[in-house]
């Protein structure tokens, strides 16, 4: 990871810690996902091609002589009632609008622009680059020996740009973004190099080679899109009867590669309390099991979305101080092993 | 015999129920409509679930070879014997219970049959009867598993009486679990006076000191009734949590664990899961091993 406007840059290395991550086209997880569906399909019906167009919710009170479960009625008519409701519909959640859960949202003036690259050499394909530029961090994923995922977000006019452009004017401005050292100015790279001597005294092997990110040489014709950014945080993720996951209930900057994730996580710990509540017999919308959910993920949730948000803010500018300062401070984490273990 | 014949003259004599109290039942009258508001006057009881729940599963679990993944007391009949709003009867009856909750409010019974018939699972497993538990005795002959009387002991009028009735509707080497609260210093202090009148968590008037059951007396009369009681543990209410849980002491409420004798005659003492006779007499009613 690596900064444009300046020499510094952090490396996190296999070594030091266990496999530090998975890269997984979205395709192979969804063949993963059915094949595990097919396997309990005698107690997990999918309905596919098929919208949810009506919610009705049921009455606060414990003595009212309509169905205390939601109702849900879909686009051919058929018509569904449920315990509970999960919402994972993504940012624009028609289930937490429905019901009147208060999002925090802010929409980043950045759009991402993705794409599957083929690179100009088959190579050791297991690293993931990212380079902050002052207009956003553009990254590249491995997916194989000779292909790459693109992550490039930036401003919205630009990223319509790279969606016109002709396939060889988009791998240049690729190459390009990785490699040129047009945002530099001479101050911070004296500064810079300064605090990397400094460093070095100190800790001799806390600065690190440089390695060299790969180059592209072509971009599969289909796979370039874009879509708006923004960061988003739902005031509750719970109600009775009702619990939200994934972009539903958070939504974050790609940058640090950390949206998936976060469902991941929500998946996981409502399906741990859920299972706990079915084994004591409880009401699975029962508020309260999925308060403890939206406890435990809130806590763990809020503070690395606020993190991410932060990062997005500093890293978007040329101003001098601040570059100085994002400098100086990815310099000295990467030369604090305890830190980079931690994140 | 001579069971059967207190009971014809109790039945000749008064026109409410033997074991149940008319006063006790006007004062669960008011709250028929309460059952099923979590943070209300029941609160109390719905986070008790959280303990009494696995109590009972955990315990029928070891005792059992078969395990139904998803549904693990699948097959097994439960007696909830003053079921009020059917509080305990629905968890136990998501566990693959096939419940029979009885209560002689009707009211009561009225407010668990209208809550339960919203879930198809539970609509087919438990049924409710607005009955006292004489009264079911003659059809229910060794018919329940398992019998359930939880916070209910500490309201009937004659214990005795009770368990006899819980005896004769119980298989042979079937179980029986009570919770309720011991009578101390402590649990009239706590129980009545801080629970009650100070913070509110149960309804004024709900308990009367007199009646509470210590555990060496409940331990006496079903040892003296053809049951071995197996388990006896402390239970704690945290009014500040609003939650419920283990402790040593029995001074405040507690939970039981007994298990009817599989061989024939009540009165006998020995352990219910041996097949072997006895070396002792007969013992007389009133002597524990």
């Amino acid at each position: 990871v690596w900064d444009a406007c300046s020499e510094a840059m952090i490396v996190f290395e296999k070594d030091d810690l266990d496999d530090m991550g998975y890269i997984v086209e979205n395709d192979v997880i969804m063949s993963a996902l059915t094949k595990q569906l097919d396997a309990v399909a005698d107690r997990v019906e999918v309905f596919y091609r098929s919208r949810a167009v009506g919610y009705t919710w049921p009455l606060p009170s414990h003595s009212c002589d309509t169905s205390p479960w939601v109702q849900i009625e879909l686009s051919d008519g058929r018509r569904l009632q449920t315990k509970l409701l999960i919402g994972a519909d993504g940012h624009n959640s028609v289930v937490r609008k429905e019901a009147e859960i208060k999002n925090i949202e802010h929409r980043y003036d950045q759009s991402a622009v993705v794409a599957t690259l083929h690179l100009s050499e088959a190579t050791d394909n297991n690293v993931a680059w990212q380079r902050f530029l002052p207009t956003g961090p553009i990254a590249l994923l491995p997916l194989s020996d000779t292909a790459s995922s693109l992550v490039w977000s930036t401003s919205h006019e630009h990223a319509s740009e790279l969606l016109a452009m002709d396939e060889e004017s988009f791998v240049d401005s690729i190459n390009s973004a990785f490699w040129s050292n047009v945002n530099h100015s001479d101050f911070i790279d004296t500064a810079g190099a300064m605090f990397r001597s400094a460093i070095s005294l100190l800790k001799p092997s806390g600065t690190a080679v440089r390695q060299l990110p790969p180059s592209v040489a072509e971009v599969d014709p289909e796979s370039r899109a874009m879509f708006p950014l923004g960061i988003g945080h739902a005031t509750e993720y719970v109600q009775h009867r009702v619990a939200l996951i994934g972009d539903a209930a958070h939504r974050v900057h790609p940058l640090a590669g950390q949206g998936v994730n976060l469902g991941f996580g929500d998946t996981a710990c409502l399906a741990h309390h859920l299972s706990a509540a079915a084994f004591n017999g409880r009401d699975l919308g029962s508020l309260k099991h999925l308060l403890k959910f939206e406890t435990e993920r809130q806590r763990h949730n809020v503070s690395l979305i606020a993190a991410i948000d932060v990062l997005k803010r500093l890293y978007s500018t040329r101003l001098p101080p601040l570059v100085l300062l994002r400098t100086w401070g990815l310099q000295a984490t990467n030369a604090l092993p305890p830190v980079k273990v931690r994140i | 015999q001579l069971s059967l014949f207190r009971l014809t003259m109790k039945r000749h004599f008064s026109a409410s129920h033997s074991s149940v109290d008319s006063k006790e039942m006007k004062k669960f009258q008011l709250l028929a409509h309460k059952w099923w508001d979590e943070e209300g006057e029941y609160s109390a009881l719905h986070s008790m679930n959280d303990i009494r729940v696995p109590f009972i599963r955990d315990t029928l679990l070891n005792m059992s070879r078969n395990y139904h993944l998803g549904n693990p007391l699948s097959g097994v009949k439960i007696l909830d014997v003053g079921c009020g709003g059917g509080l305990l009867s629905e968890p136990l009856g998501r566990l693959g219970a096939l419940v029979t909750g009885i209560d002689p409010l009707e009211d009561n019974i009225r407010t668990a049959d209208q809550h339960k018939s919203f879930d198809p699972v539970l609509a087919k497993r438990i049924q409710y009867k607005s009955s006292s538990l004489e009264e079911i005795v003659e059809e229910c002959m060794e018919t329940f598993d398992v019998i359930v009387a939880s916070e209910v002991v500490e309201h009937v009028a004659d214990l005795e009486m009770f368990i006899r009735c819980c005896s004769q509707v119980l298989k042979p080497e079937g179980s029986l679990f009570i919770t309720t609260i011991n009578k101390t210093q402590l649990s009239y202090v706590l129980g009545i006076v801080v629970a009650e009148k100070i913070i509110g968590i149960v309804p004024e008037g709900t308990h009367e000191w007199e009646k509470f059951v210590p555990p060496e007396e409940l331990e006496r009369l079903l040892e003296s009734n053809g049951f071995s009681v197996k388990t006896v543990n402390g239970m704690l209410y945290n009014p500040l949590s609003g939650s419920w849980s283990w402790m040593e002491s029995t001074s405040i409420n507690y939970a039981m664990h007994a298990v009817k004798s599989g061989a024939q005659g009540q009165s006998s003492p020995t352990d219910a899961l041996s097949e072997m006779e006895s070396e002792q007499p007969l013992a007389t009613a009133g002597t524990t091993m």
